[in-house]
């Protein structure tokens, strides 16, 4: 009997590693779990990862982040900037065999911009409707010039689905997406992996080499570091700074990174609620800014992988300021701001996040701010009741940080201007507002350039917020995963990968 | 009384137990800083989407209608949706809680095979290297903590040796062979502790047998050792062993929350960790009321095993 056991799991394993040679498959694991596959009704990052790898979108961005062709092969927005026309790819299918013409792209963000569940309808406000003008045109028409679109219809609202799959399932098409990307979606397992097989109807499929994908979300970093190393993972995302040096030193890894295209920052309670009167004096806020020695921070919390900043974009950015340098710590001017202002013995609490690059960043701010008399207290606090502490005002100051989007009126749009939706510090500049307003509806790059300028020389002296550095994106993987090109989103773009034997 | 009537009585403490208990977790739940709202909304936290899931989820109305909305279709059997992926709560109880089960037992299996044999050789070896050799590693493993061992072992045996897979669950039916491997390190993890438990408690038990008079009488007889230590010794220490046993099982399941964690095993213990940092309520909800009601009636079940076997209950 025990014999008879052996013989059917020695056959069994035998078949399992037979099959995987048939198939090449490539494991990436995942800091996070996503929550769905459906552009529309996702908020998570993660998601946007997965879906990437089934889901072809309208434009995808190129690591210097420029629009180019996906699904559309190209865009002409009209000359008062109110009309968007777009050319689609010839001939190419969802992987249910429907048809993607002009038809489906008016559905698909149509359905973005009604479906309740969906959280694209603010991103879409401008839309005032949609034209399939012939199966491979599509006219979008605008209530507003809104330059940022086309960088919207290249992230989360211009990915593909198909319609006849959206109908069936609804807002839970995300249980069971179908799109027209490399991979046709196989399973889901609750907690657990994501597979996806080959598509081998794709437009580009001479490009996708892996025959199939696996998604593991682990969420312990040295776990997931640990899976990498044995070779149970051929790829990790978001490797942290601390990780680095070991993956360097295995000679069987490989690790690249590009820069985010997001910041991190100090927001700072300027006018929300009584908790304001903290940091209502501009003076205070300048001193607080001014005993914070941004580099030595970035050196001694990330090994000077991350750049230190004062920015809303980072320096690969073609929106990025020369010409306002990150300020040096000035311990003096900083004594005299506060005795200026009366708060010689400034005492504010910091929220901070219980992760461990966030906590030790406000440890090492909380000793650089006693030198100039500054006493911080780090209130540790998970990052949703951060959030809703911001959001009703009771903080003095918090650490967070920003994503970061491919158009520039992502990173400042909602958190510098009056209404803002990001804006906890209730800051309101009108000068600012104009001139952020003023950048959405002109097309042209250096003249938005100009007016982003002259916004951040305003709020750089208003500081509601104080931006501290940028992070590069780091993606880890084994030797075997060839040919891979890291963007500043994080996002593993898959066509062209591939893996040695 | 009868069995009938004493599971009768039995049966009737609990539905009001389990209504105590439903109303307590949705308020625990509502202490939990930060709102489900925001906590669902992730980047897109402006105020419209935040109000849109308010109303979705029905987090604007009173507490007292969200939690008759949610016990009216639990007691129906529909526990709701996970607020993150949109599937059925039920379904993802379903899939999880064999795989969590599959884990508790091969890691109770794995701490009654060393546990017990190394409780009995302490306590015929006691005061002896034997004896104390064994009284270290079981003190070890009731003070190693599991996240430690568990992170140290992947390093020996799937980094630096490559003999084991750190992660990579694989369900019993698709792959026995592969599904028992990768269970071998996180069972160990999990059951370590109950091992030195066990362990423990085999061997005062054992202590205490070994010098009463029957086993003198016995060895008198001119019995061999290793017969009168598993023959009459064993057997009556290991029925307060045996209850232990089944207590520490409860233990095992949740032990588990981490060791799932660890070795990224898809479990009901990593689904409610995921369900509680994502505010998903509807999940944690959903497993709490499925644990808390498992609990009870393998206490239910006790208890009438109990009056089955002892005739002091009838009394």
């Amino acid at each position: 009997m025990a014999r008879k056991l052996f013989a059917v799991v020695a056959a069994g394993l035998f078949l399992a590693s037979g099959s995987a040679m048939a198939q090449s498959v490539l494991r990436i694991g995942l800091n996070d779990d996503p929550d769905m596959l459906d552009p529309a009704p996702s908020r998570a990052y993660v998601a946007r990862l997965v879906l990437t790898a089934t889901c072809d979108k309208l434009f995808d961005v190129t690591p210097d982040l420029k629009i180019v062709p996906q699904l559309a092969t190209g865009y002409e927005l009209s000359g008062d900037g109110l009309t968007l026309t777009l050319k689609l790819r010839p001939n190419v299918k969802y992987s249910d065999g429907e048809p993607f013409d002009a038809e489906s792209v008016k559905y698909n963000l149509e359905r973005s911009m009604t479906l309740p569940a969906s959280f694209r309808k603010a991103e879409l406000t401008s839309i005032k409707s949609i034209d399939a003008v012939d199966p491979l045109t599509v006219r979008i028409n605008l209530n507003e010039a809104m330059s940022p679109l086309v960088a919207t219809i290249s992230d989360r609202a211009g990915t593909m689905m198909s319609p006849k799959a959206s109908k069936e399932l609804g807002d839970r098409l995300g249980t069971k997406p179908v799109c027209a990307g490399p991979y046709t979606f196989v399973e889901r397992v609750p907690q657990g992996r994501i597979v996806f097989q080959k598509n081998p109807n794709y437009w580009n499929a001479a490009n996708i080499h892996i025959d199939r994908l696996e998604f593991h979300p682990i969420l312990d970093s040295t776990v997931r570091l640990s899976n990498l190393a044995a070779g149970q993972l051929d790829m990790i995302e978001r490797v942290s700074p601390s990780d680095l040096k070991q993956i360097r030193a295995n000679p069987k890894l490989k690790v690249v990174g590009a820069p985010d295209i997001g910041y991190a920052y100090m927001q700072l309670n300027v006018a929300n609620g009584p908790r304001a009167k903290t940091f209502a004096d501009p003076r205070v806020r300048e001193a607080l800014d001014l005993s914070l020695d941004r580099e030595t921070m970035v050196k001694v919390v990330f090994d000077s992988e991350y750049i230190a900043g004062n920015q809303w974009v980072a320096p690969s950015s073609e929106y990025f300021n020369k010409s306002l340098p990150v300020p040096k710590a000035d311990i003096a001017r900083a004594k005299k701001l506060l005795a200026e202002a009366g708060q010689p013995n400034l005492t504010f609490s910091l929220i901070v996040p219980p992760e461990r690059d966030r906590q030790e960043m406000a440890q090492v701010f909380q000793a650089m701010a006693a030198e100039a008399g500054i006493t911080i207290k780090i209130d540790t606090q998970e990052n949703v009741a951060m959030l809703a502490a911001g959001i009703k005002g009771e903080f003095d100051a918090y650490l967070s940080f920003w994503s970061g989007r491919v158009d520039p009126d992502g990173n400042i749009y909602t958190f510098f201007t009056c209404k803002g939706s990001q804006n906890p510090s209730a800051y309101c500049n009108p000068a600012v507002d104009k001139l952020l307003d003023h950048a959405r509806v002109v097309t042209d790059p250096a003249q938005r350039k100009k007016d982003y300028d002259e916004a951040a020389a305003i709020w750089l002296k208003d500081r509601p917020l104080l931006s501290l550095f940028y992070r590069n994106v780091f993606i880890a993987h084994s030797t075997r995963v060839q040919g891979f090109t890291p963007h500043p989103d994080g996002i593993i773009r898959v066509t062209g990968l591939k893996l040695a034997p | 009384m009868d069995l009938l009537g004493f599971a009768l009585r039995r049966i009737g403490t609990i539905v009001p137990t389990l209504f105590a208990v439903s109303v307590l977790i949705f308020l625990l739940q509502q202490l939990l800083p930060g709102d489900p709202a925001l906590a669902l909304a992730g980047d897109e936290r402006t105020p419209e989407v935040i109000e849109q899931i308010r109303q979705r989820y029905g987090f604007d109305k009173p507490l007292p209608v969200q939690y008759a909305n949610w016990i009216g279709k639990a007691v129906l059997g529909d526990l709701g949706e996970s607020y993150r992926t949109r599937a059925p709560v039920t379904k993802l109880i379903a899939s999880t809680l064999p795989v969590t089960m599959e884990l508790a037992v091969l890691a109770m299996l794995l701490a009654l095979v060393t546990g017990i044999p190394a409780g009995v050789i302490a306590a015929v070896r006691d005061r002896r290297a034997g004896g104390t050799l064994v009284n270290v590693i079981s003190l070890s493993g009731l003070s190693v903590p599991h996240f430690w061992l568990g992170i140290m072992m992947i390093l020996l045996f799937s980094v630096d040796l490559g003999w084991l897979p750190a992660s990579g669950y694989v369900p019993p039916w698709e792959d026995l062979g592969r599904n028992l491997i990768t269970l071998i390190m996180p069972a160990i993890v999990l059951g370590t502790r109950v091992a030195a438990v066990l362990m423990r408690h085999t061997r005062s038990a054992m202590l205490e047998i070994l010098q009463s008079d029957y086993i003198r009488t016995a060895h008198a007889k001119g019995l061999p050792q290793w017969r009168v230590v598993t023959k009459h010794a064993l057997r009556n220490a290991l029925v307060p062993v045996i209850t232990l046993a089944t207590i520490e099982f409860g233990y095992l399941l949740s032990g588990a929350v981490l060791t799932e964690q660890i070795f990224s095993i898809p479990g009901m213990g990593k689904l409610i960790v995921d369900a509680v940092f994502n505010r998903d309520y509807a999940v944690v909800q959903g497993v709490v009321l499925i644990a808390a009601t498992l609990y009870i009636m393998m206490n239910l079940v006790g208890d009438l095993l109990y009056f089955v076997v002892s005739p002091r209950m009838r009394a």
